[in-house]
């Protein structure tokens, strides 16, 4: 190679690394990137089952249930339209609760049930999901 | 009284940053040294105010006074004082004031200590430094205001969020934000030599110490944030990809890459423009950071506050600082000389590809934390978690690792790629030895975890090559410095592969009496009774570990005892769960308490984490080795200077 030319060919290089690891980011999130849906947007649009999503709302009064292992509830989502039916294995967080904001991360499975892997709980006791406040759903902010 | 001295030296603060801006930018235009003389005084006021600013709110919470707003809406008086006095930056207003605190004094400390670099170039520094703290003095002033009164006080304040009711808010944010910030000085370095076309070795060799100090900090406090994290939360996690861990990461990758390609810079003059870009891109990393925390406009666990009015003010400011050090930077860029040129096979061309997979490490982070904004605007809501960063940064990382230990056993500027091989022939043959025992142990091993092992063994061996054959006590601190980072690499990354591909997981429903087996351990839930503390009261668990495999007779014979909690606060009313660790020396036992259920049994996690320890004892060795090659650094530039004066007289 020509020095001459070695500025221009590091900065090229430079340039399509980082240009690739973003097309290649990119291309990654298709597969990985988890959606957003409150209840009323999975009867609308419908979810794959075993596409990983998060399933935004509050947790009904009344609805927790728990199993007979001690360690598996079933609780329902709701959003003021529509409700989904989830299940899960694990210690639940410390403010997760009836009347309460979730985000539960999972997916559907052939039952109709959302198997959730992972449950985060809002931070901020003062949280109502937007749709309950008469507002676009928005669930990107929850949490 | 507090309140409002606290208050007057924030708006004189802003005052100085002002006239530090004028002073400097008219001394350097006019090339005054009547007005240069001005500017260090400036820039020390500047940052005693507003250490003195930080001391009164400090004050203030100490002193639990509800009189302002602040302290009544994020204390309680009945707290333990050290919650007090951390508390001050575990809000919005106060982690701001914290911010901009550590960047007045680093501006003074500039100001003080810098006497390498040429005079203008310093004043340029220093001036783009006081335009940065002005920005965030006004966004204090006008958006968030600590000092703000409540009228009437209320009795008493609502309390601090219990799950940062730990020892590690005294410690993790405050040194977090002196790396952090502390690549401020980069930033303006970068720009003060752009401003007056220095870019050379000497000004690599004034900047580099300001950056590895900085870098230290960073490494500390991501390393004391993740195990924070980790005992904290109880997911038994150790990092979650969480925006406001990226926002921590990403300065953290440039300032690295920065760190590298500023040795070939001072040794080699080479790289000169990339460095400066850079310099620019790091601390620009930590505004982006600071912007996507401190808007709430993402969501993360550590979101204090969500205010559009906030978030538009600190991107307008980011528009300006980062919008402007790249202007200036296309301008000038074309003026900057080409340095020193290099032969690809050598340690300047094993230094770029380090400085490509950083940068492009970081463009990968980048993406999946912007991601979910960008489809927002689109009215799609997505998140993006560890999946999409395992598979992305995960392999480059390991790239990243393997070229790792070629840079420092290669020559300046032209080598032969042979001869450099044969020099890491002895740590390859390790690896492989590695790759081979370990899926013989454990065949069943998820492939990056298998990789990862095997490149920490063979990096870890590669990584002490630079000392082999050398007088050890005639070789340089920052050599030492430079082998314990990169060790301390391999270290941290066998913890993280041991710990995905060994762990063991139990979850169970127990009453008192039970035994559980987990990994090595059988766990017996012994007892439960109620514990009180300052301010919370708790159902404190007892369980009984004991080791059953063979390598238990080498160390702690004696069962272990572990006491799980689970916490309530009355202020604000919040249930927590305190972990409970015991740390064998090969591992980590974890146990969180759940809750007890109608039927009298107790939720139980166990998890049996083999050699987790290690991720976070590679971050300090890393952290250490920079502090070693800055003292070496700081030390030969003084022996330098001494034998300079001596030589002139």
């Amino acid at each position: 190679m020509k020095p001459k030319h070695q500025r221009l060919v590091l900065s090229l290089l430079a340039v399509s690394a980082v240009l690739g690891s973003g097309v290649l980011a990119l291309s990654a999130l298709r597969d990985q990137a988890a959606y957003f849906y409150a209840p009323a947007d999975v009867k609308r649009l419908g979810v794959t089952l075993g596409r990983q999503i998060r399933l935004g709302g509050m947790v009904a009064d009344h609805s927790i249930v728990r199993a007979a292992d001690g360690v598996t509830i079933s609780f329902v989502v709701e959003d003021g339209i529509d409700k989904v039916a989830v299940r899960y294995k694990g210690i639940t967080p410390d403010l997760f609760k009836e009347k309460s904001g979730v985000i539960a991360e999972g997916s559907f499975v052939a039952s109709g049930q959302f198997v959730a892997t992972n449950i985060l709980a809002k931070h901020d006791e003062k949280y109502v999901p937007p749709v309950m406040k008469g507002q676009k759903p928005n669930m990107g902010k929850v949490s | 009284m507090t309140a409002e001295a606290g208050l007057a030296a924030l708006w004189l603060a802003a005052g100085f940053a002002l006239l530090q801006f004028a002073l400097s930018v008219i001394g350097v235009i006019g090339a005054r040294d009547a007005v240069l003389r001005g500017v260090r005084p400036a820039a020390i006021l500047q940052a005693v105010f507003v250490a003195i600013a930080f001391v009164c709110l400090i004050m203030c919470f100490l002193n639990s006074d509800m009189s302002v707003r602040l302290v009544a809406a994020e204390s309680h008086s009945a707290k333990p004082w050290l919650y007090k006095f951390a508390g001050t930056w575990g809000n919005h207003e106060g982690s701001m004031l914290l911010w901009v605190a550590i960047l007045g004094v680093a501006g003074a400390a500039v100001a003080l200590f810098e006497r390498t670099l040429e005079p203008r170039t310093h004043a340029a520094t220093l001036a783009s430094q006081a335009a940065i703290a002005f920005g965030f003095y006004a966004f204090l002033l006008f958006s968030s205001n600590p000092f703000a009164r409540l009228d009437p006080a209320p009795a008493d304040g609502q309390g601090l969020n219990p799950l940062l009711q730990d020892p590690g808010l005294a410690f993790h944010p405050p040194t977090l934000y002196i790396g952090y910030v502390g690549l401020s000085v980069a930033f303006s370095f970068a720009v003060g030599a752009l401003l007056t076309k220095r870019v050379d070795a000497q000004f690599a060799r004034a900047m580099r110490p300001w950056v590895l100090g900085a870098w230290i900090f960073l490494t500390l406090g991501i390393t004391a944030g993740s195990y924070w994290a980790y005992y904290v939360l109880g997911w038994g996690g150790w990092w979650f990809w969480d925006p406001v861990e990226n926002a921590s990461l990403m300065p953290w990758l440039a300032a690295t890459a920065l760190l590298h390609s500023l040795n070939v810079l001072a040794t080699r003059d080479g790289l000169r423009a990339w460095t400066v870009m850079l310099a620019v891109l790091a601390f620009s990393m930590s505004m982006v950071g600071t912007f996507l925390v401190r808007s709430g406009i993402l969501t993360s666990v550590h979101a204090f506050a969500v205010d559009p009015q906030r978030g538009t003010f600190i991107l307008t400011l980011l528009a300006i600082y980062i919008g402007g050090a790249l202007t200036l930077f296309a301008l000038r860029a074309g003026s900057i000389s080409e340095g020193a040129r290099f032969d690809l096979v050598s340690r300047e061309g094993a230094l770029v590809f380090n400085n490509l997979l950083l940068t492009s490490i970081l463009a990968t982070v980048l993406v999946g934390t912007l991601y979910p904004l960008i489809t927002e605007a689109y009215g799609v809501k997505t998140s993006i978690g560890a999946p999409f960063f395992n598979a992305t940064a995960g392999p480059l990382a390991l790239v990243l690792l393997v070229i790792m230990p070629l840079g420092p056993v290669m020559r300046w500027r032209r080598d032969d790629a042979k001869q450099a091989l044969r020099r890491v022939a002895l740590p390859a043959l390790v690896g492989i030895v590695a790759l081979i025992t370990i899926f013989v142990l454990a065949p069943g091993i998820h492939l990056l975890p298998w990789f990862g092992l095997t490149v920490a063994f063979a990096v870890g061996a590669a990584s002490v090559a630079p000392l082999w054959g050398r007088n050890l006590r005639r070789t340089p601190l920052f050599t030492y410095g430079m082998v314990l980072a990169h060790l301390g690499c391999a270290v941290s990354v066998a913890g993280m592969a041991a710990d995905s591909a060994f762990l063991k997981e139990v979850l169970v429903a127990a009453r008192v009496g039970e035994t559980n087996t987990v990994g090595p351990y059988t766990v017996t839930f012994a007892d439960v009774r109620p514990a009180i503390g300052a301010n919370w009261t708790a159902l404190e668990a007892e369980l009984t570990a004991k080791r059953m495999d063979g390598w238990g007779r080498f160390w702690n014979s004696a069962p272990l005892k572990l006491h799980p909690q689970a916490r309530m606060y009355p202020v604000p009313v919040t249930e927590t769960s305190e972990t409970a660790i015991a740390t064998p020396i090969d591992g980590q036992l974890y146990l969180v308490l759940g809750k007890q259920q109608d039927d009298g049994r107790w939720q139980l996690r166990m998890w049996w984490k083999p050699f987790v320890t290690l991720i976070w004892a590679g971050g300090a060795m890393i952290a250490l080795g920079g502090a070693l090659a800055l003292l070496g650094r700081l030390w030969r530039a003084r022996r330098q200077a001494t034998r300079q004066m001596e030589g002139g007289v």
